[in-house]
């Protein structure tokens, strides 16, 4: 306030005007956010924090942690381990088909790079659920891969392949994957090939070049990519549904299952909450290494 | 510098064929299960089958002769259009006011914008199933629109900002300075700058809300299933190949909207060279 009146009577030129207008606006835009903000608020924010009283309420109607103490019951503690298993699996596995392709595209010459993007681009635009059923096609009994394997020799009789961990694992690192390259890429885009050459005209192998100098400055895209891929897998209900065919049982397929088969509300939002919960934490520990608003694209 | 760089590649070339190869396979493993569907669709059998031992069109009439499946295509259709329709000028609002706003603001704002991103979606499911039944919101397109919006709005605030990022806001003051209100500087100046940015921001809004599908399984069921919905239940219960022709119509889309973004694109890109 002082600040600006000190400008006021001083300030003669534009920009003065200018920066204690734009200053004065500042928070008026603020005004500008608040339709989205609304609509996050009743559709995302009011649900969710109707499951967090709702997971407090016990069977008799009174407060109690009663959802919370059945979660330690064994079926969701295989549950969890399942979860972070195949979630642990995913990540590993895009990390190791991502890094590769998304260094090929950050070298290749613009146009190369954009006709190679479209094998990324092509399975992000295409609903998760084509693809789930694609993979239930190719995996089962009979399948496409089940032939192949049979009439390569490299086994004898069909093995299954669907409607467990191994399809559903499959299926969501399919899913997921551009998940990682896309990050990835972008970060990789924004290394100067400069620093590169400077590696190499200082005596640096390509291997010791690329190990020193631009695996160090992808980094951002690789941890970003590597927790978004990570949080989306723990929460996956669709694949892991479509795929699992009952027998594998993730975090977010029992919380459907408490409602839709027990009606047992509590539970569900009690596992819901812990969901969330993890989730957050995991973002929250990053946090303070890295700025998670980044990992969506922020600045 | 571009000749420099070329040949520096050029000369790896040949060192690196293990990598085009390892590439070649992950692009393989990327983009069949999106393609394979296609020719099983034209199947005459009752089962999924590759490759098909008879071809027919069975499959596509049973799809386009059927009023429910028909209905459904509507819904979805309609949904993702009116989510489109109000989440870009939302988030594209947002956008800018974030951009503009103190610093200390934009970051907890910002965070508040992804959360539809970070929540996962059963919970959102469940949740949201819980409030609209209190509501009397389930199965009504006004629901799924709700829905769509607040799921479209991370992808259009992204998207945006991005756009946002490269854009110089000095061009915007330099307009004010010579007369220009702020919101004619901001749809004369700002708005035609970023205008491929709220376009991509748009045809994302869209294809989360037509995509969606957890959400749906709870708020949308009999008459009023979204497509998805449909799929989902026809997959689960019956395996015939008549889901291949839907994923296939959804496929050629989804190609089409990448062909158009593409060439979109192309006359912008030009421009800046």
């Amino acid at each position: 306030m002082i600040g600006a009146i000190a400008a006021a009577s001083s300030g003669s030129a534009d920009t003065s005007y200018f920066a204690r207008a734009e200053r004065r606006e500042a928070w008026s835009f603020a005004l500008l956010a608040v339709p989205g903000l609304v609509v996050i608020g009743l559709l995302l924010i009011v649900p969710v924090g109707w499951l967090f009283v709702l997971s407090f309420i016990g069977k008799d109607g009174g407060v109690s942690l009663e959802n919370y103490a059945r979660l330690a019951q064994p079926v969701y503690v295989i549950t969890f381990v399942t979860t972070f298993q195949i979630a642990g699996i995913v990540t590993v596995g895009s990390i190791l088909l991502g890094y590769p392709v998304a260094y090929l595209l950050s070298q290749l010459s613009p146009r190369a790079a954009a006709i190679c993007m479209i094998f990324v681009i092509l399975p992000f635009w295409t609903s998760v659920l084509v693809r789930t059923y694609a993979w239930l096609v190719l995996l089962q009994r009979r399948g496409l891969i089940n032939s192949w394997l049979v009439g390569l020799g490299i086994i004898n009789e069909p093995i299954p392949l669907v409607n467990n961990f191994i399809g559903t694992t499959i299926g969501m690192l399919h899913v997921l994957l551009p998940f990682m390259i896309l990050p990835l890429y972008s970060s990789m885009k924004t290394i100067d090939t400069d620093y590169l050459k400077a590696a190499s005209s200082c005596g640096a192998s390509p291997m010791r070049a690329f190990w020193d100098v631009f695996f160090p400055l992808s980094r951002p895209g690789l941890f970003a990519g590597t927790v978004l891929v990570f949080i989306l897998s723990l929460g996956f209900y669709l694949t892991p549904a479509l795929l699992g065919g009952g027998r594998v049982s993730m975090w977010s397929m029992q919380i459907a299952t408490n409602v839709s088969t027990y009606s047992n509300w509590g539970a569900a939002s009690a596992l819901g909450v812990l969901l969330l919960v993890v989730t957050i934490a995991i973002l929250a520990a990053l946090n303070k290494v890295f700025r998670v608003d980044k990992l969506y694209g922020g600045r | 510098m571009l000749t420099a760089a070329a040949s520096a590649t050029q000369i790896r070339h040949y060192q690196r064929l293990w990598l085009y190869g390892l590439c070649a396979l992950i692009f393989t493993f990327l983009i069949v299960p999106c393609v394979l569907i296609v020719p099983m669709s034209f199947s005459a059998s009752n089962y999924l089958e590759f490759p098909p031992r008879a071809w027919s069109l069975r499959w596509y009439r049973e799809f386009f002769d059927s009023a429910e499946w028909m209905d459904a295509l509507w819904l979805s259709l309609r949904v993702a259009g009116l989510t489109t329709l109000i989440a870009t000028p939302i988030g594209t609002a947002a956008a800018y006011g974030l951009s503009q706003m103190p610093e200390r603001l934009t970051k907890p704002l910002r965070l508040s914008f992804l959360l539809p991103m970070i929540v996962p979606n059963i919970l959102v499911a469940i949740g949201v199933f819980f409030v609209f039944a209190k509501l009397g919101l389930n199965n009504t397109v006004t629901g799924l629109v709700l829905v769509g919006i607040m799921l479209a709005l991370p992808f259009v605030l992204v998207t945006v900002s991005s756009g946002l990022q490269s854009f110089d806001g000095n061009l915007e003051r330099a307009a004010r300075s010579l007369g220009a209100t702020r919101l004619k500087a901001f749809l004369t100046v700002t708005v035609p700058q970023i205008k491929s940015s709220i376009a991509a921001g748009a045809l994302f809004a869209f294809v989360a809300a037509f995509d969606e599908v957890v959400i749906a399984l709870y708020i949308s069921s009999g008459e009023n299933s979204t497509l998805p919905r449909r799929m989902f239940a026809n997959i689960r219960d019956q395996v015939d190949p008549l889901v291949a022709a839907v994923s296939s119509v959804l496929v050629v889309a989804s190609i089409v909207l990448l062909l158009i973004v593409q060439i979109a694109k192309r006359p912008e890109k030009g421009a800046a060279r």
